[in-house]
């Protein structure tokens, strides 16, 4: 029969209502101001005792407390009211001691059993919610430079095994080379070389004096060594933004080259920049010998007296990568010191160095990458050009007592803050090239909390337009199509909750337009069936030809506005991807509740029932 | 509202009228994005940008010489949105702190002073971001052409990227011509316009496909009369709702999307006009026919009809 819908159509429609109803649910309960306080090692956690301290710390400052959450390495303070927060993290911090950090929060209040279906709020964006935003790049020639000094230092070993003499050692761009007294040194040192290190390009080239032998790094080792720097960086990024105890934080390679960091909520941005951007690294080294040639040496000034100097090996026994933990602790004079814990390679390569050096000097050289951005006029254009620099300073030279394993301890820093913050970027590790910032967004909480409150204000006053313009233009089927806007709407906020989408301010623009356009469907096919009507044609059949008509003109547009949407995202950036998504998924939702939906309700409410004028 | 049905309005025999008027717009556009250009926005220029809120309004030109006398070069300083909110350009290189010192100069004289947002973009970046944008834009315009040529026809195409290309020129000319900021929502909303002005053009072919099989006529003007006739009602009650919830954007979402909604009610505007005039009429410039759409029965004419 006409405009009869089978009785699992229906079912399968209200299934997706209610499912969509479930998890756009969580987006009605405000989140919560609260202090987060987390164990900076992850391992340790808060006793009964700690939390009851705090708890009646608060207590003695007036600072009303709704709930308490113990979590794995820490807990979650949830405060009745936001203009506590700050107060109440300083209290708090004043509680525990430095393995935890202490950071501000907003905690979802979803009812338990929402959370148990897995339903959670959407994420709000940084233009929403106030924080900041990075971008980093990677220095790929330095890393590549940094490798190719690595490589050189096997090599200088290798050669002293094989006793074969060279003269000189270059690095240019992606090419090693070493020079050598004659052709012959130089052909068997090809041999010897060739053999252990594959990923180089091999070729001889004349000297002055002597034979060099230029080693070129092969294509696909760069673009591998490439890949491993950013994606090491990655890594050393997201330990450090776990470090700083911020709520979703989002750490992200974007393109080739590229790291993009969001940390919503932090204010203090110079802080969240030192940590992050910090590119510090250790090299333990051994001091030069009166009698070693000065090409294998390097003279470094101590960081604390740039007077004083020492004369120490240029080759490097384990770097700050080696370090799998590092804690801050005192000597017996109060004095701060970090102690470290070497991986298993760390731990032989030390002990393989120390063992047979009793007696002679170490060194912990400490080594600051660093960027200086400075703005040129070039051929009439403002052109942007970075230096990179290295500060090198010795920490400590200290003379090895004994041999050393896996587990020491540096002394000869300057205050507990700089242990501290040496301490937090090995544990998080280093990183693998250098990086620096290429965009950064700062956005004030004032400014999100607006943003949000006229965004909802903007959808409220679209959507109560767009319900008037239809009810009076289609009357009862303006009432449909009002009802299937409406759980449009449900199901758009439903399925970017599901998604882990970010809602951005030109998200929500996106839901807006998507509202303004999603009746469209519904016009097509209110003014087809309006037609049919016209041209006499029996009222079931009118609106059946209506909904049948109009599909093919809903589909073709719909999926050209849909690839556009696409197009969008993928370009896009932040915000921008915000709006490719909503609009993407609103013409989804709402060619579902269109057709789908709004027939259903015809087809229960007069389908195939003797009715005699339409309301259209 | 119902006084648009009954009547018939010759859309085509003004096509001439709506040539010389877009012609127009287009050349007023084009005049002005070659002579003026875009006053594109940090996202793509790269730069610094600093917004702060004063208790009370500051004087503008106080502002700027205290920044100066700081140090900093190449200042330019305009309110946004209320008169105690001051955005700050910059055009030096950029320093970690440069949100903290412009805040920090600006309190020296006492007044009260918050930071509302800082925003750096490097030069590198921007540059990226607009060659990606216009790649984007294309790739855009060569998916929908593609599209259109593998559903309709591939006069039906030409048609309907013309009247695209007519869209975005002229939103464009819009911002150049008032030089107002292009930043990237403002992108997003032409992309927007790309995919909402497209839907419009499709529906009208839709019709003019349908009619062309269904009538006797070959008069081809007849037929597309009647199509736009046809869907005229749609057109306008779909170009309103979208016009109205813009204007609630635009009036009530802040200053943030303030461009972005303005780029679209102006798309929305002229996507509506060009996918009654340019697109439909251009079909006429390029000689569409009858045996265009119904080739000799040997192909599969079914195979059109399938969604």
């Amino acid at each position: 029969m006409l405009n009869r819908y089978p009785l699992w159509k229906y079912l399968l429609i209200l299934f997706v209502i209610v499912v969509g109803l479930i998890y756009a649910l969580p987006n009605l309960y405000p989140e919560d101001p609260a202090v987060q306080i987390s164990s900076a090692r992850g391992d340790a956690t808060l006793d009964d005792g700690q939390l009851e301290r705090i708890r009646n710390a608060l207590g003695k400052a007036d600072i009303p407390i709704e709930r308490i959450d113990t979590q794995p390495n820490g807990a979650l303070i949830r405060l009745a009211s936001g203009d506590d927060q700050l107060k109440a993290r300083q209290i708090v911090a004043g509680q525990v001691n430095d393995d935890y950090t202490v950071a501000l929060n907003l905690a979802e209040s979803t009812p338990a059993w929402l959370e148990s279906l897995g339903a959670s709020p959407m994420n709000l964006g940084l233009d929403l919610r106030g924080g900041v935003h990075f971008a980093l790049e990677v220095d790929m020639d330095a890393a590549i430079e940094q490798r190719l000094q690595v490589n050189a230092s096997a090599i200088r070993e290798a050669l002293r095994d094989a006793r074969i003499r060279y003269r000189d050692t270059q690095i240019d761009g992606r090419t090693l080379s070493f020079t050598f007294a004659s052709a012959e040194d130089r052909a068997k040192a090809r041999d010897v070389i060739s053999r252990q290190f594959p990923d180089f390009q091999y070729a001889d080239q004349a000297a002055e004096r002597g034979a060099t032998l230029a080693m070129t790094l092969t294509p696909k080792k760069v673009q591998e060594i490439q890949d491993y720097a950013v994606e090491q960086n990655l890594t050393t990024l997201r330990n450090r933004v776990n470090e700083l105890g911020v709520a979703e934080p989002l750490v992200q390679r974007q393109g080739p080259n590229r790291i993009v960091v969001e940390l919503p909520g932090v204010q203090d941005t110079a802080a969240a920049k030192r940590v992050v951007g910090a590119t510090a690294n250790l090299e333990f080294r051994l001091a030069a010998r009166p009698d070693t040639p000065d090409s294998q040496t390097e003279t470094l000034p101590f960081r604390n007296d740039q007077q004083r100097t020492a004369r120490l090996m240029r080759d490097v026994i384990i770097t700050g990568e080696n370090v799998s933990s590092a804690s801050v602790g005192f000597d017996q004079n109060g004095r701060p010191q970090v102690n470290i814990n070497l991986d298993g390679t760390g731990g032989t390569l030390m002990n393989r160095a120390t063992r047979s050096n009793i007696g002679r000097s170490m060194a912990v050289v400490y080594i600051d990458n660093k960027t200086r951005t400075r703005t040129v006029m070039e051929n009439g254009k403002a052109v942007e050009k970075r230096d990179n620099y290295t500060e090198r300073g010795i920490i400590s030279l200290a003379t090895i007592q004994s041999a050393l394993g896996n587990r020491f301890r540096i002394t000869g820093l300057d205050s507990p803050t700089e242990a501290k913050e040496l301490a937090l970027l090995l544990r998080s590790g280093s990183l693998a090239a250098p990086i620096y910032f290429v965009a950064e967004r700062t956005i004030g909480p004032s400014l999100g909390a607006k943003n949000i409150e006229r965004g909802i204000h903007s959808v409220e006053i679209g959507m109560l337009l767009v319900v008037a313009f239809m009810l009076i233009r289609y009357r009862a089927f303006g009432l449909v199509a009002n009802l299937a806007l409406g759980i449009n709407l449900v199901l758009l906020v439903a399925a970017l909750s599901l998604l882990g989408a970010t809602l951005t301010l030109p998200g929500i623009a996106g839901i807006v337009l998507t509202l303004g356009m999603a009746v469209d469907a519904n016009v097509l096919i209110y003014e087809r069936i309006r037609e049919e009507l016209r041209a006499k044609m029996p009222i079931q059949q009118a609106i059946h030809a209506g909904y049948e008509r109009a599909f093919t003109s809903i589909f073709d547009g719909n999926i050209t506005t849909l690839l556009v949407a696409v197009i969008l995202f993928s370009i896009g950036t932040g915000p921008v991807k915000g709006f490719a998504v909503t609009l993407s998924l609103g013409i989804l939702t709402s060619m579902f509740t269109a057709i789908m939906v709004s027939r259903a309700i015809v087809n229960l409410t007069i389908g195939g029932k003797p009715v005699k004028k339409l309301w259209i | 509202m119902n006084a648009f049905i009954n009547r018939r309005l010759d859309f085509m025999g003004k096509r001439r009228l709506a040539f010389f008027v877009s012609g127009a717009m287009l050349l007023v556009s084009i005049v002005s994005l070659l002579f003026q250009q875009l006053n594109l926005g940090l996202d793509f220029t790269g730069g610094t940008l600093v917004e702060v809120r004063y208790a009370a309004a500051p004087a503008l030109e106080a502002v700027r010489q205290t920044l100066e006398g700081a140090g900093f070069t190449n200042v330019s300083v305009q309110t946004f949105g209320a008169p105690t909110d001051v955005l700050v350009r910059l055009q030096q290189a950029f320093d970690p702190n440069v949100g903290a010192q412009v805040t920090d100069v600006l309190r020296q004289g006492g007044a009260s002073v918050d930071l509302i947002r800082a925003e750096f973009v490097g030069a590198q970046v921007g540059g990226q971001l607009r060659d990606q944008s216009g790649l984007g834009m294309l790739v855009a315009l060569g998916v929908v052409m593609l599209y259109v040529a593998l559903r309709f026809q591939y006069k039906f195409s030409l048609g309907a990227l013309l009247a695209l290309i007519h869209d975005v020129i002229i939103v464009l000319g819009v911002f150049s011509l008032f030089q107002l900021d292009f930043d990237l929502t403002v992108l997003a909303a032409v992309l927007a316009v790309i995919g909402y002005s497209l839907n419009d053009t499709i529906i009208v072919y839709d019709r003019i496909r349908e009619n062309i099989r269904k009538s006797r006529t070959d008069h081809m003007p007849t037929i597309f009369n009647e199509a736009i006739n046809q869907t005229l009602s749609r057109t306008l009650a779909t170009s309103g709702t979208t016009l109205l919830v813009l204007l609630a954007l635009l009036l009530l979402g802040g200053d943030m999307i303030h461009n972005f909604a303005l780029a679209l009610i102006v798309g929305v505007g002229v996507g509506t006009y060009s996918s009654v005039y340019v697109a439909s009429a251009l079909l006429i410039a390029v000689k569409l026919q009858r045996e265009d759409l119904i080739p000799a029965k040997k192909e599969n004419a079914e195979a059109d009809e399938l969604p």
